[in-house]
């Protein structure tokens, strides 16, 4: 299949980008193209213009800022996050998370910030980075705004970003303990999936806060508030078994889809299974988090 | 109007300079226009890994990459690592550990494992099965992909 003919444009700078895509028609921002593409040669959307964003500087970095937070550029590729030292150190499951995505050759070329603005219900770094508490930073023509990670997929397919404004970076807190991201799938997208931080106090022995999402049930992650307040200020060693009492309730407040990953009940017993391997996963992480 | 850009780039070693619409696919380019016929289009979209090429040595979907990306890098296709005469030691691995039945997802194959022992020349078990996840065959059920990759393995002269 081909796409339909568009123009294309390589603008240098942000302000030019968004200039660009503003510019008359449908103009949309391209990178990696492991997502537009296929809808263009689908035919299901339509570009007048593509604007290649890959010549733009400094989209492609990763660092932790001076606020002890982590900046993960919209460019970047999974395959670029999945082996970088810092994400490496700070965040090992999102690393191994960005070395799962789809396939060898997606991830040289798809970027997170494009997972992200494609709004897949199915995908796996939107769990993660709402879990990760991430702001996703857009530029756009009026200015530029923070968005929560949670707030940011509106829907299937649909998020709250302007056509003209260009995700540039997301940052999150660096972890104060342990991270965890599961998944169940059939076929390269997944079926279910669980991600879960922890923040330890000083000691390491306590759960100060946590965060759970689940993705992949309904149209975008869903926090699971019944587990995260069974959590707070729970011992490590007790983590397991707080959550084990709240898990009945907590996943009977999801929204859950049957879709072609399966039935309704069958994904939720999954998230289920999925949360409580993360639970042993991560009590065995967070005896070694202080050392 | 369609846009024409003008993109040079290295096709297998030799530096050709083309005029290609916006929207061309590599694919397209690589097999219509250069008349490569050896990369394969199947499920178009980047799934079975039959259309691999090798994009600065690293494996990509051509069936959805745009022709104008290729723009002064480097292509590698199938027909750019088979000998003039004979085969490439990946490919007689394959064919000596019956590696293919049909033949149709070979190409694909054979780019991933020359990428994935270009940097990893000693691959384990589980690199090689992680690596080769996205490409996908009908007919061998992988065992003897898998051991003519595992084959290679230990082998100096492999890529």
């Amino acid at each position: 299949m081909l796409p339909s003919p568009f123009q294309f444009e390589r603008p240098s700078t942000i302000a030019d980008a968004v200039r660009a895509v503003g510019e008359s028609g449908d103009g949309m921002f391209y990178a990696g193209g492991t997502e537009l593409l296929l809808a263009l040669k689908m035919r299901v959307i339509r570009a007048d213009r593509l604007i290649d964003i890959k010549g733009i500087p400094g989209l492609d970095c990763i660092a932790v800022n001076g606020m002890n937070e982590i900046e993960i550029g919209a460019r970047c590729t999974h395959r670029k996050i999945s082996g970088d030292p810092v994400i490496r150190e700070h965040v090992p499951a999102l690393a191994s998370l960005c070395a799962e995505v789809a396939n060898i050759r997606v991830r040289n070329v798809g970027t997170i910030g494009g997972n992200l603005c494609f709004g897949e219900p199915h995908a796996d770094p939107p769990t993660m980075l709402a879990a990760l508490n991430a702001r996703l930073v857009l530029v756009g023509s009026r200015g530029t705004r923070e968005v929560h990670a949670d707030d940011f997929i509106r829907s299937e397919m649909e998020t709250v970003r302007e056509p003209d404004e260009l995700l540039r970076v997301i940052v999150f807190p660096r972890p104060a303990g342990p991270v965890t991201y599961r998944r169940f799938k059939h076929g390269e997208r997944p079926s279910v999936n669980v991600a879960m931080t922890w923040s330890l106090n000083a000691d390491g022995n306590t759960i100060r806060s946590a965060r759970v999402r689940v993705g992949a049930l309904g149209l975008r992650p869903q926090p699971l508030p019944v587990v995260e307040g069974a959590l707070r200020n729970v011992a490590v060693a007790e983590a397991r078994q707080a959550i084990e009492t709240a898990l009945p309730a907590a996943l009977d407040q999801l929204e859950v889809n049957a879709d072609r990953h399966g039935g309704a009940d069958y994904k939720r017993h999954l998230a289920g299974v999925l949360l409580l391997r993360s639970a042993d996963e991560a009590v065995t992480a967070g005896g070694s988090w202080l050392k | 109007m369609t846009q024409v850009l003008a993109i040079s780039f290295s096709l297998n070693g030799k530096t050709i300079a083309v005029d290609v619409p916006a929207h061309m696919l590599l694919i397209d380019l690589i097999r219509d226009r250069l008349d490569l016929k050896g990369t394969k289009r199947s499920c178009d979209m980047e799934v079975c890994g039959a259309c691999t090429v090798l994009l600065d040595g690293e494996p990509i979907s051509s069936c959805t990459t745009l022709a104008v990306d290729v723009d002064r890098l480097d292509v590698t296709t199938i027909e750019g690592v088979t000998p003039p005469d004979g085969l490439s030691p990946i490919q007689q691995a394959f064919v000596l550990h019956g590696g293919l039945q049909c033949g149709f997802c070979t190409p694909g194959f054979i780019m991933a494992v020359t990428a994935l022992l270009k940097t990893t020349p000693h691959p384990t078990d589980a690199e090689i099965r992680h690596y080769l996840d996205g490409n996908l065959c009908r007919c061998t059920g992988y065992t003897k992909i898998f051991e003519a990759v595992k084959s290679l393995a230990g082998r100096q002269d492999a890529a």
